[in-house]
């Protein structure tokens, strides 16, 4: 099953798309994916964790272990400072 | 026409702008002196109108200019009555703060208090659109002012020409019923945040950059976060783009901004539903808003916790740019020292080099030999302009040229490294030595730096 992954900001610079799409297991979650996303786009790590990090649409506290379902969208959203 | 003539045209001008300066200083001088912010025309007399008993407070003149949005079946004259008896501070008169001040000023809120300490310069103007050409050079309050003043002279408007600090952050946000956060740099975004915080006033926070904008409300309300609840550590330097390295389409903060007003206005009025608890992210690039629902406040949030350790007493003394590492300003990143003095030419020396008759020799390292200059920009500031005969190879993609290198490792030609203002050109010196390259020069100050003291043609972005 796939999930949709939306990159904002800096994110998406980092890591060239603005979003991708990637098959996740039964057993996999919203942390097990951010250890994945940190893999397939190593310069993300640049971020260190300072996004705000949601799933269909909510935010996620930092740390929750959500289980992925198909369909599913996550977004890595950076502050902009910029005005 | 004669150069007389245009000297003669350039002082009137500038006196000009001068006397408005004057006009605006002695117009403020007169209304911060009234006790309480002004809802009534000065010119009118006190009356007995019918309508004065409504309770909207509005006068004859208030009604007919903001008619189209008394009417409005949602707004009406008691919203109308609030707003031009509210206030709202704006920090940052540029890209966001632009578009907000004015629409603010023209819906009749009373009086505006605007923030910065930056002068007009020409690039600002495609997007901060309150500036005029004829104001570039200005104190960018000064100039605002003089805009607002041409849209509505009924808005009192309040200055504070020195920006915000963690000393009088508090001071001045006290004063206001709303803060909008146009600020462009991370540790003025966390001081407003606090001071917000401390104050206890609703904060409506946009941001933009590139083609993307980002806009929510925080402190409005006992389960609305602060930007700390979201961001409780601050990003790290190179995760903040600026404007002037990254780039911004002008309409994006203009829009992100016009979205402030409108939260602004909905805040002192009371209408509608604040953006409060939800995130709304602009991808002008996709033509897409979306929003993203927020996490309510923070128990543990250092400013806006059960027990914050940031408060009124504190905030003063709190280390902004330790925080973030970085200063509470947009400029250009501090010059790095990463080359020896011997290391490093300047552009008079580049100058002299490239005009050397000399041609090519066959020494390998033969100094005086026309070198060949590698320009380690980003492409779209290469196309801008770049030295003739400039070779591209941009700091971000280098490690893809390293096989040319090495072929002109192998060749005769001395080299030249360029940048902007000789940060990144410092860093493809550093690696092209590791990789054993011998007749390599890094440009003190870059093309800016060229176009300052070699050739004044040179555009300057």
């Amino acid at each position: 099953m796939a999930v949709k992954i939306l990159f904002f900001a800096r994110s998406r610079e980092l890591a060239g798309v603005s979003e991708t799409s990637v098959a996740v297991q039964a057993a996999d979650t919203t942390e097990s994916l951010l250890s994945h996303l940190l893999e397939q786009f190593p310069a993300l790590k640049e971020l260190d964790g300072r996004f705000v990090f949601s799933l269909n649409h909510e935010y996620l506290e930092r740390g929750s272990v959500v289980p992925l379902k198909a369909g599913d969208e996550v977004a890595i959203i950076p502050p902009i400072s910029g005005g | 026409m004669g150069v007389p003539f245009d000297d003669e045209l350039e002082q009137l001008r500038a006196e000009n702008e001068a006397l408005k300066v004057e006009v605006q200083r002695l117009r403020q001088a007169q209304s911060s002196s009234l006790p309480e912010p002004r809802s009534q025309n000065d010119l009118e007399t006190p009356s007995t109108h019918s309508w004065d008993g409504l309770g909207h407070g509005l006068s004859r003149d208030d009604i007919a200019r903001y008619s189209r949005q008394i009417i409005l079946p949602s707004f009406g004259a008691q919203a109308q009555g609030k707003l031009c008896r509210g206030s709202v501070l704006i920090v940052g008169a540029g890209g966001l703060g632009s578009p907000a001040a004015l629409y603010l000023a023209a819906a009749g809120v009373g009086r505006i208090g605007l923030v910065d300490k930056d002068t007009v310069e020409l690039s600002n103007i495609h997007r901060q659109i309150i500036h005029r050409e004829g104001t570039v050079g200005q104190h960018k309050c000064d100039s605002a002012a003089q805009s607002i003043a041409g849209l509505n002279s009924r808005v009192q408007v309040e200055l504070h020409r020195d920006g915000l600090t963690p000393e009088n952050a508090v001071g001045i946000v006290t004063r206001y019923d709303v803060v909008v956060d146009a600020s462009d740099n991370a540790p003025t975004r966390y001081l407003i945040s606090d001071a917000c915080c401390v104050a206890r006033k609703p904060l409506v926070s946009g941001a933009a950059i590139g083609l993307e904008g980002q806009l929510t409300v925080y402190c409005a309300g006992d389960d609305s976060p602060c930007y700390r609840c979201l961001f409780p550590e601050a990003p790290l330097p190179q995760s903040c783009s600026r404007c002037s390295d990254a780039g911004v389409l002008g309409v994006v903060p203009g829009i992100i901004g016009t979205l402030q007003a409108l939260e602004t206005i909905k805040l002192i009025s009371g209408v509608g539903q604040p953006l409060s608890r939800k995130l709304l992210l602009q991808d002008a690039w996709a033509g897409r808003f979306q929003s993203v629902k927020l996490r309510a406040r923070s128990a543990g949030c250092v400013a806006c916790g059960d027990a914050p350790s940031i408060t009124a007493e504190t905030l003063a003394d709190y280390d902004y740019a330790a925080f973030t590492g970085q200063a509470p300003n947009d400029g250009p990143p501090r010059p790095l020292r990463l080359l020896n003095p011997e290391q490093r030419i300047t552009v008079q020396q580049l100058r002299d080099r490239l005009s050397s008759e000399q041609g090519s020799s066959t020494a390998s390292t033969d100094p005086s030999a026309p070198p060949l200059v590698i320009d380690v920009r980003p492409p779209e500031q290469f196309a801008i302009c770049h030295l003739p005969g400039a070779e591209h190879m941009p700091w971000a993609r280098f490690a893809r040229f390293e096989q040319r290198l090495l072929d002109l490792a192998a060749g005769d030609r001395p080299i030249v490294v360029m940048c902007r203002r000789g940060n990144d050109s410092q860093r493809a010196t550093a690696r092209m030595l590791e990789l054993g390259m011998q007749s390599v020069v890094d440009v003190v100050g870059g093309v800016e730096a060229w176009a300052r003291d070699v050739d004044p043609d040179f555009p300057l972005y």
